[in-house]
């Protein structure tokens, strides 16, 4: 167990790049969904089937296969489209970029879905009465859609953070310094792998523990208006 | 003269002309990708079936809360939910070295030291600790109507398990179970990152080998979505089958409704 408090700060370090990196990729997936839930959504064929084939996809490939292309491959289409339009010699795609568009680009889909059911779930009345009182698309979104659609949608919403914060650990793969990293080289330096993956478990319970208890916060807020069944 | 060139011929001159992707490369290496495949598939099936074995006893022991048993298996799968699938493969396969007697015990030679069995093992916990939890939620969800008529009927608390409350409560976790099928699925790459050659392992040793960015990947991605896709068929004819009394009733046809008045 001292070992592990030795040390603690690349425990730490490590735990900040995961939260970081959960974060912003949560952030990119919201917009992602958003924008999926309304192409699902759309009056237009076309368009509809471009969001219902952005969900089939991510649902049917791993995680780590389209990471690994977004990392590898990536780099290497950066690099001949620039060599081929000259713009720009050589840009580098890090690992944490990699892992930010991979798990915002997956979640997005799931987040889709998520938000596609909240906004079903509004009755049409009220987007109809919103139109009639001559409030603008915006408007209806910020006012009526929006704040309804958060309650709807956080069951499914929580569901989905938990398990991108569990996918995170991913990015070590591709070499990323994130928390299962930095535990791995620590551990393996020490020969106490085990404390050290039990350590980051724990980690990741507390993470988990914690978003738990401020989406319920979330829910209350949100549900102020509703009484509990 | 055109039609006469071979499938290898055509796809020879077009990825030396025409594609960025090396075409050749990956129909040499095909057969190395359906092996590494047989590995994903062996994985991920082995795993469900083995997990879902020792869920049904835990998700029973759950639903009934059975005292200090369904605590037990509560902190069991709050762990193995909550925590990445990638560090509990580490824990294993990288972990348990750490100790002596587990280094020295006759688990060490055949088993522990070996990837295959490590990610076995953290997989299947996983399945398992998942399937439980979305079991005993079926399983609490059996009409009480349903218990009492069985018990009216006569039967043990055996029989009535067999035959009212379990069936009945898979029907229910079918649509879960079939989402919990292709995480395993996607899961099993991991196994590609403790050396063994699954599908994803195929591809980054193709890659690595000749040192290229899309070709195995691409490949790998295609075989997955072909799994993924035929799974999903599997599960969509699985619900037609046992789920077919709780499907939206179509609409009949005009004619024959007029017929019917």
């Amino acid at each position: 167990m001292d070992v592990i408090f030795e040390y603690k700060q690349i425990l730490i370090e490590g735990t900040l790049v995961t939260i970081s990196l959960a974060v912003l990729s949560l952030l990119l997936s919201i917009v992602l969904g958003l924008i999926g839930a309304f192409a699902k959504l759309s009056s237009s064929r076309g368009v509809r089937r471009a969001g219902n084939i952005y969900t089939l996809f991510v649902r049917s490939v791993p995680d780590l296969v389209l990471m690994m292309l977004i990392f590898f491959g990536g780099q290497t289409l950066l690099s001949q489209i620039g060599g081929l339009t000259g713009l720009w010699d050589y840009i580098e795609i890090n690992q944490f970029v990699a892992g930010v568009l991979t798990l915002g680009f997956i979640f997005g889909a799931y987040m889709s879905e998520t938000f596609r059911g909240a906004i079903l779930a509004i009755p049409r009345g009220q987007i109809e009465a919103a139109m009639a009182v001559g409030m603008k698309p915006g408007q209806i979104f910020r006012i009526v859609t929006w704040p309804q659609m958060v309650r709807f949608a956080l069951p499914s919403f929580t569901n989905n953070w938990l398990v991108l914060v569990k996918s995170t650990a991913l990015v070590s793969v591709i070499g990323l310094h994130d928390l299962v990293w930095n535990a791995f080289s620590a551990g393996r330096s020490t020969h106490q792998l085990f404390s050290f993956m039990i350590a980051v478990m724990v980690i990741y319970l507390v993470i988990t523990g914690l978003s738990d208890l401020i989406l319920r916060r979330v829910d209350r807020k949100y549900a102020a208006g509703v009484r509990k069944a | 003269m055109e039609s006469e060139r071979s499938f290898y011929e055509y796809l020879q001159s077009f990825s030396e002309t025409r594609s960025p992707i090396d075409f050749v490369l990956i129909y040499d290496n095909l057969p190395r990708f359906f092996d590494g495949a047989l590995v994903t598939l062996q994985l991920t099936f082995l795993a469900l079936l083995v997990g879902g074995l020792i869920a049904v006893p835990l998700a029973i022991a759950r639903a009934y809360r059975k005292p200090f048993l369904s605590p037990a298996i509560r902190v069991y799968t709050y762990v193995f939910c909550g925590t990445p699938l990638l560090v509990q493969v580490y824990l294993f396969y990288f972990g348990l070295g750490q100790f002596t007697a587990v280094q020295e015990s006759f688990l060490w030679d055949p088993i522990l030291s070996n990837p295959w069995w490590c990610v076995i093992i953290a997989f299947t916990l996983n399945t398992a600790a998942y399937t439980t939890e979305f079991l005993r939620g079926a399983i609490e969800a059996t009409p009480h109507g349903e218990v009492e008529a069985a018990k009216a009927c006569g039967m043990s608390p055996f029989t009535r398990m067999r035959l009212v409350v379990l069936p009945n409560a898979f029907r229910r976790a079918l649509p879960a179970y079939s989402n919990e099928v292709i995480f395993t699925l996607h899961g099993s790459v991991i196994a590609s990152t403790v050396t063994l050659q699954d599908l994803l392992g195929v591809g980054r040793w193709l890659n690595g080998r000749y040192y290229l960015a899309y070709e195995g990947f691409l490949t790998a991605m295609v075989f997955y979505m072909a799994i993924v896709f035929l799974i999903t068929f599997v599960f969509r004819m699985a619900e037609k089958r046992f789920l077919g009394h709780l499907r939206p009733r179509e609409a009949p046809a005009p004619g024959s409704a007029r017929v019917a008045a």
